[in-house]
């Protein structure tokens, strides 16, 4: 039974950091906690590692009541964004570290200690390195030689604050994907904080999306990603164009447009609304196929990757759409800068209530 | 650095080779029979042996200090920041003259030491004493913006793998804190064997036993013996120089290693 936790709630001051958090993660799990920064997901961490103590709520770590517990004892692996090495040891101590300061009765033999840090250093692919410094080594390579120093030790947990985000993205890319198939092999219970979407859809078994120190959802990507529980949520994973306006009478307004409101809102008399269009939902054609259909014109062309990225100036609509289509379509419709496009909405997702992102 | 030594020229070597040559006229055998007098030779002892002794206590005072300046809030704490450079203010006589009145049969602390029957005036402890305060700020800062720069992270870390604050300290901040504490007890000890103003008011200057090597030069000077004075200062320069060379090439090695 991986880490409970029970009503975890901290303030720095006036300021709340969690509130009234609770959460169950199973054994073995990697799991994301992902929000904007100042959202109380690094505090989090730090508390369940004992390095913050919570004012109130309790932390079950494998059926033990860890809450109180200071650091050094609860067994935990730490990896910091800014990797922490130790400086004046080489990759080898750093690694050896946390074996070297068990009290004498538990510490491993020199051998056994020699061996199991040649295996981490071997499975983070750094055994090259043992003589070097962490002044000597890339980011990227620091931040393997953390991972398999806090690995070390047979943690309970691991715990990863924002890992990858002092690394450039070629790097972090390669390590994202490196960092999963290691746990898929090790399977030991991991957390990390993140505040990149892209990095926690891609990585994690599980997202635990955080604003304002409380959960606003949790599933898995597909489930975040397809039905967000709120407009916070659906606007923090990935790129929207947001639509303000009204939903009356079972139609939602954008700008001078109206759509069918989804089933769920259909009934209610009058409220103000936000409509969410992801920019891959969006369709482009040069002919107009539906009633529904916007009539825009080109005004910017972005490349991103593969994708088209377009800002869209459409008619009746008082802010530019984003869409996003592949590079192949783009050529085909041999579109331009100015050009008239016809804009088909595929998807939305509506949300009532004051909501400010 | 054309800059640099035309710069150490002008304000080091330069007025420092005086010693040499005046020091040269002498001749051979006048020079040895000048700084191998006893009274010369007791002097030098005494100066490096206090020195080394206040350098060692500033050491332990010194890092304390920084460490609860960076690592602490308090209300008060910027003027405790300030009190710290106050030797380097302070002309040292003022300090010797405070130091003889505290110390002093019937000052505050040599009233209450006097029933144990120590006495700290007039010898080689109250010397220390002295140094220590002298010494004091060059540890503060030069250990102070290391630590500044110096992570949390780091700390948390090592805490997380399961070390103890004894061990994170033993083994990771004081290695990491070497140099620079090497740089400033090297400072204090420097400072410490050339102190003269705030020594000679609580050491009470009797030949053989609380004479500084500093105060030998004076001495002399006051008796118009130039080459003998020179004498004297040139070796106490040469001695100087080559502990802080040596502390230098000690910290050079130390360096080597972790730099890629």
């Amino acid at each position: 039974m991986g880490i409970e936790l029970r009503n975890i709630s901290k303030t720095f001051g006036e300021y709340k950091a969690i509130d009234d958090i609770s959460l169950n993660i199973a054994s073995g799990e990697l799991i994301a906690l992902l929000g904007p920064s100042g959202c109380g997901k690094t505090t989090l961490l730090r508390i369940i590692a004992g390095l913050e103590l919570a004012d109130s709520g309790k932390i079950i770590l494998e059926s033990k009541d860890t809450t109180n517990l200071p650091p050094r004892e609860k067994n935990v692996g730490f990896v910091f964004q800014h990797y922490a090495l130790f400086r004046r040891l080489n990759v080898f101590d750093n690694v050896a570290f946390g074996l070297k300061v068990l009290p004498f009765r538990e510490r491993p033999s020199r051998s056994e200690i020699r061996d199991r840090v040649e295996h981490l250093l071997k499975m983070v692919q750094m055994d090259w390195a043992t003589k070097r410094y962490p002044s000597q080594l890339s980011g990227g390579q620091r931040q393997r030689v953390a991972l398999a120093r806090a690995l070390a030790v047979n943690p309970k947990v691991l715990l990863l604050d924002e890992p990858f985000s002092a690394l450039d993205a070629k790097v972090r890319q390669e390590l994202r994907r490196w960092l999963r198939k290691l746990h898929d092999e090790i399977h030991v219970t991991s957390i990390f904080v993140t505040h990149d979407q892209e990095e926690a859809l891609e990585l994690a078994d599980k997202i635990v999306v955080i604003n304002k120190g409380r959960i606003e959802q949790q599933g898995s990507p597909q489930e975040v990603y397809d039905h967000p529980a709120n407009a916070f949520v659906y606007n923090f994973l990935g790129n929207v164009n947001v639509f303000h306006g009204r939903i009356k009478n079972g139609k939602v307004s954008l700008g001078n447009h109206h759509l069918d409101a989804p089933d769920e809102l259909k009934n209610i008399e009058e409220k103000p609304s936000q409509t969410f269009v992801r920019p891959h939902e969006i369709g482009i054609s040069r002919l107009r196929s539906s009633e529904t259909d916007l009539t825009g014109t080109i005004r910017e062309i972005r490349l991103h990757g593969g994708q088209i990225g377009l800002n869209i100036e459409c008619e009746g609509l008082d802010a530019p759409i984003e869409a996003e289509i592949p590079r192949e379509l783009f050529v085909n419709l041999q579109l331009a800068k100015e050009v008239q496009v016809f804009v088909t909405i595929n998807r939305v997702r509506v949300f009532t209530g004051d909501y400010e992102i | 650095m054309g800059y640099t030594v035309f710069y150490l020229s002008a304000i080091v070597i330069v007025p420092l080779s005086m010693i040499f040559f005046n020091t040269i006229p002498m001749g051979w055998e006048p020079f040895l029979n000048a700084v191998t007098a006893p009274r010369v030779l007791a002097s030098y002892r005494l100066s490096f042996s206090t020195a080394f002794f206040a350098a060692v206590v500033d050491a332990f005072a010194g890092l304390l200090t920084a460490w609860v300046l960076v690592r602490y809030r308090f209300p008060g704490k910027g003027v405790l920041d300030a009190l710290v450079d106050l030797p380097f203010a302070l002309p040292t006589a003022v300090a010797g003259i405070c130091f003889a009145t505290l110390y002093s049969p019937i000052g505050w602390f040599g009233q209450i030491l006097a029933r144990w029957n120590l006495q700290i005036i007039n010898t080689p402890t109250g010397i220390v004493i002295a140094l220590i305060f002298i010494g004091f700020p060059f540890v503060v800062r030069t250990i102070q913006p290391v630590l500044e720069e110096m992570e949390l992270e780091i700390e948390e870390a090592a805490q997380c793998l399961g070390a103890t604050r004894w061990q994170t300290f033993r083994k990771i901040l004081l290695p990491h804190l070497f140099p620079a504490l090497l740089t400033g007890v090297t400072l204090a000890f420097a400072r410490g064997i050339g102190e003269y103003g705030s020594v000679i008011f609580i050491a009470g200057n009797l030949p053989m036993k609380t004479e500084i090597a500093p105060l030998m030069i004076m001495s002399k000077l006051d008796q118009f013996d130039y080459a003998g004075a020179s004498a004297v200062a040139l070796v106490l320069l040469c001695i100087s120089f080559s502990m802080l060379l040596l502390l230098n090439a000690v910290q050079e090695w130390q360096q080597k290693e972790y730099r890629s």
